[in-house]
């Protein structure tokens, strides 16, 4: 089967600094697969590399096959990729509901629509208050975003992604900065993904994890330190070493 | 109400909505001494609506939206002293001009962001404005455009001296211009805008082609500037570098900032209370009204950042 998402010998350099090194990586069409790493590892940049924001310093990153590396961000979302951040990156002054309808109305190719009558978003907005509804958030559909708690926040931060209809999702730390007794609600809508949507997930908490992944990448300074099925990773000693270890001490 | 439904309804037209319209023909009839006044609040405030897609809803940051003004205003000025006097084509030339420096600048200068952008606006109006300066063969240089003489409108409306027919033409025309950036800010490419005014990042990340939103929204916003300068050459039949200056992109950016940003009916407010307040108190001393503007300026910057609309916002929800 071709992979939803590729990369082929990424890297990604900030002057001296190596913050990709060398990553071949790849995501299977339906993958639930965590990305996991010390902080400055260069996970978040990993994303950064595969959605276009950044550019690779060499390498290529592959969508249903086809190369990207080139493309900017606005093609890739159209080949299938969305994204949420680590630091909430919303319209905090508009409603969810006109959060989301945004996404949608991109989506569809309406997001530039100046010529028919305003009752023409209504289409998007409905598509976004249905989505809304499935992810059971549909009672704040009309709150300012700027109004939420941080925690329902980070939901928007995914509903907006869904919106999207996305084949490949990278979501970067969902319930960063959320304690872990509220975070049940992120991971209940993750969980709750469709099942044929390719899910990268960046995760710090390992309970959540190994809850969440059938596979998981560790990173470490920018290079795969290994990738393996949840029990070898428990299991790996080098993993111990620089990560869960690393986490018992500090 | 669904709350798809409570959003559309929020673009439906409200009463209240009518009232600059009522104030402004109510006008006519009992200011009928200082209609040539009108006639400059009401292009002001096409000036100033213009400049809110721009700033208030794109969040283009700019301190040269004269450029446009300009232009359009020596584009119909020019139009009407050399090939015709009719003046709707008059504003159709107006416009066209902007409209195409704008697309232009906007081609350079939307590759950047923030003060590097703001510098850039700038720098468009110093060039203009000096290119007007040296073209005086057919601007007229320092000394002004002469001979700008306008046909009757539709043949029949003669400009009469006590402005009668240049302020109808002036309402008529801000009207249109406001029903289109009402729709405008309403649809879909509207509330992109707004958009990326609230997050950048964002629209990016959901693919939106947020260079090519801002370059369309810079070159209306340029046109409807235009049409504003083009209404001041014809109604006073006469342009003068200073359309193109530094001070009329502040003071612009100035009447907004007071009438609230970001709300199409700022523009109105504070057009019109600043060409007001301007013509009583410049008329006692032109350096205090310098003064007042300023401290004005400052104490509507800290406490009230949504300028005089938005303090009425607040009144109201209490
Ligand atoms: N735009 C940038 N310019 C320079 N250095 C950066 C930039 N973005 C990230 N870095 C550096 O790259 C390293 C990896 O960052 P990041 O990808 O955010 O790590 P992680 O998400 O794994 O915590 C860090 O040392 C960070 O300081
Ligand atoms: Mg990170």
């Amino acid at each position: 089967m071709m992979p939803a998402l590729e990369t082929v010998g990424l890297h990604k350099r900030f002057g001296a600094l190596v913050v990709a090194n060398d990553i071949n990586f790849s995501l299977e069409p339906g993958a639930r697969h965590a990305l996991i790493g010390p902080n400055g590892a260069g996970k978040t940049t990993f994303i950064n590399l595969i959605s276009g924001r950044l550019p690779p310093s060499a390498g290529h990153v592959l969508l249903g096959g086809r190369d990207v590396t080139l493309l900017p961000q606005a093609a890739r979302v159209r080949r299938g990729l969305g994204r949420t951040f680590q630091i909430n990156t919303l319209f905090r002054g508009l409603s969810v509901l006109e959060n989301v309808a945004l996404a949608v109305a991109e989506r569809e190719g309406r997001g530039g629509d100046m010529f028919r009558s305003a009752s023409s978003r209504r289409g998007a907005l409905e598509q976004a208050y249905a989505l809304l509804q499935r992810l059971r958030f549909a009672e704040d559909a009309l709150t300012r975003v700027q109004e939420l708690p941080y925690g329902k926040q980070r939901l928007v931060e995914i509903a907006i992604a869904l919106g999207l209809r996305p084949s490949v999702l990278l979501l970067d730390e969902p319930a960063a900065g959320v304690p872990s007794a509220e975070s049940a609600t992120i991971v209940e809508m993750i969980e709750q993904l469709p099942p044929d949507i390719a899910v990268l997930i960046i995760e710090h908490d390992m309970e959540l994890v190994f809850r969440l992944a059938r596979r998981i990448t560790v990173l470490v300074q920018g290079r795969v330190l290994v990738e393996g099925a949840p029990a070898e990773i428990a299991a790996d000693a080098r993993v111990r070493e620089v990560y869960l270890g690393e986490r018992q001490h500090g | 109400m669904s709350p798809v439904d409570a959003l559309i309804r929020r673009h439906r037209l409200r009463a209240i909505e009518l009232l600059p319209w009522i104030i402004a023909v109510g006008g006519y009839f009992a200011f009928a001494d200082y209609l040539p006044l009108g006639s400059q609040i009401l292009i002001m405030i096409l000036f100033a609506l213009s400049l809110d897609l721009v700033l208030g809803y794109a969040g283009i940051v700019t301190l040269g939206h004269s450029a446009f003004f300009g232009v359009g205003a020596y584009a119909a000025g020019i139009y009407a002293a050399r090939v015709s006097g009719e003046p709707l084509s008059g504003l159709l030339v107006g416009a066209v001009a902007a409209g195409a420096v704008g697309w232009g600048s906007g081609m350079v200068i939307l590759r950047t962001q923030g003060l590097a952008l703001l510098m850039l606006t700038l720098a468009v109006t110093a060039l203009l404005a000096e290119a007007a300066n040296k073209a005086s063969f057919v601007t007229g240089g320092a000394d002004g455009l002469q001979g700008v003489d306008i046909s009757p409108i539709f043949g029949v409306f003669r400009f009469d001296l006590f402005g009668r027919t240049a302020y109808v033409y002036c309402l008529v025309v801000l009207f249109l211009a406001w029903l289109f950036a009402r729709h405008l800010v309403h649809s879909s490419f509207g509330q992109s805008l707004i958009g990326i005014r609230e997050n950048l990042v964002r629209m990016h990340a959901i693919g939106s082609p947020v260079r090519r939103r801002l370059l369309a929204v810079y070159t209306i916003a340029a046109a409807l500037a235009g049409v504003a300068g083009a209404l001041l050459a014809q109604t006073t039949q006469f342009v003068g570098l200073t359309v193109l200056g530094f001070q009329r992109s502040g003071e612009i950016v100035i009447m907004l900032v007071f009438g609230g940003v970001g709300r199409l009916y700022g523009a109105f407010v504070g057009a019109t209370l600043y060409m007001i307040a301007q013509d009583q108190l410049a008329k006692m001393d032109p350096e205090f009204w310098y003064f007042w503007i300023g401290l004005l300026l400052v104490l509507l910057v800290m406490f009230a950042r949504g300028g005089i609309l938005g303090l009425l916002d607040r009144v109201v929800r209490r």
